[in-house]
């Protein structure tokens, strides 16, 4: 029963995942990976994950595949042919170490030849009420790992402030350029701004 | 759970191969982050899978981590390409090898 819910999921993330990696346009890989999510999703509701199936979509589809659209269409890599990618030797090679990896994982996980580990592993039983509910996950959270909260709450301060440091950088080496530049060439630019260095201190 | 424990490993699996694949064969930097972000999604997909299979939540809680984790190397990362886009006009990552500004 549960097979016919999670068979078209499982189909629309692998379909999903092989747009990613063979769109020739970013856009599309980065709507091929919204649509790989939107599955994921939709299978962590089938593991009675409900409140990962939230975040996953409000923080993964909401937020990141935006940022990512978002800095697609600031890189104007739309117009005209997508630049070439030559790899003659690697991508085959590539491919081949994929379909190798992925042959291994399959024969851990299915047991290889026989004693099917995949059989012993736990079947589960019907979890209790409110299984991977949100209450039930903030309160382990902010009970048993509340010190990885805080410490994930500090990540992501420093990311947000690398992220601003990183822009403002730039803006600060472009903002004074164009004003401070007379119509110089740019050669002579060292040259005459060396006594003022000089002067400076 | 009609849905064997195996199923979900072998989706898992299957996704974190064609994103490691992804990572060798593109060269665009952002089709690589996202291809980085496929392999991080199957390895949520099985930590979900082993918590409802073992009927505990820890694996729901490290991936929230993985989610947080995951927000931030986003910004940081989309950051430095805009960045490396400004100075050199192209995110191929074959251009931008030297490890210099």
């Amino acid at each position: 029963m549960e097979l016919v819910l999670f068979l078209p999921a499982a189909a629309l993330a692998l379909a999903g995942a092989l747009g990613v990696v063979t769109a020739r346009r970013p856009v599309h890989s980065a709507l091929a990976l919204l649509a790989v999510l939107v599955a994921l999703a939709f299978l962590y509701l089938l593991l009675w994950a409900p409140f990962v199936a939230v975040l996953q979509v409000i923080v993964y589809a909401g937020a990141i595949v935006v940022l990512f659209l978002f800095v697609i269409m600031l890189l104007h890599m739309q117009p005209g042919e997508p630049p070439r990618e030559d790899l003659r030797l690697q991508r085959p090679a590539a491919v081949a170490l994929g379909a190798l990896f992925l042959a291994g994982l399959g024969a851990v996980v299915s047991g290889g030849r026989s004693a099917a580990p995949a059989a012993r592993l736990p079947t589960a039983a019907p979890p209790a009420a409110g299984f991977g509910s949100p209450e039930a996950v903030g309160e382990a959270l902010f009970t048993r790992f509340l010190l990885p909260v805080e410490l994930a709450a500090l990540l992501l301060l420093i990311g947000m402030v690398g992220a601003v440091v990183l822009a403002k950088g730039a803006l600060a080496v472009r903002v004074p350029s164009p004003a401070a530049r007379p119509a110089e060439s740019t050669e002579e630019e060292p040259n005459a701004r060396a006594p003022e260095a000089v002067a400076a201190p | 759970m009609t849905v064997p424990l195996a199923y979900y490993l072998v989706l898992g699996a299957a996704l974190f191969a064609i994103g490691m694949t992804g990572v060798l064969v593109r060269r665009n930097a952002l089709v690589v982050f996202m291809a980085i972000e496929l392999m991080l999604n199957s390895v949520n997909l099985t930590f979900v899978a082993f918590a409802r299979t073992l009927g505990t939540l820890d694996g729901q809680l490290a991936v929230v981590f993985t989610i947080v984790v995951a927000g931030v190397e986003v910004v940081v990362g989309l950051a430095l390409i805009v960045e490396i886009f400004r100075a050199r006009r192209s995110v191929n990552l074959d251009e931008v090898h030297l490890l210099r500004g």
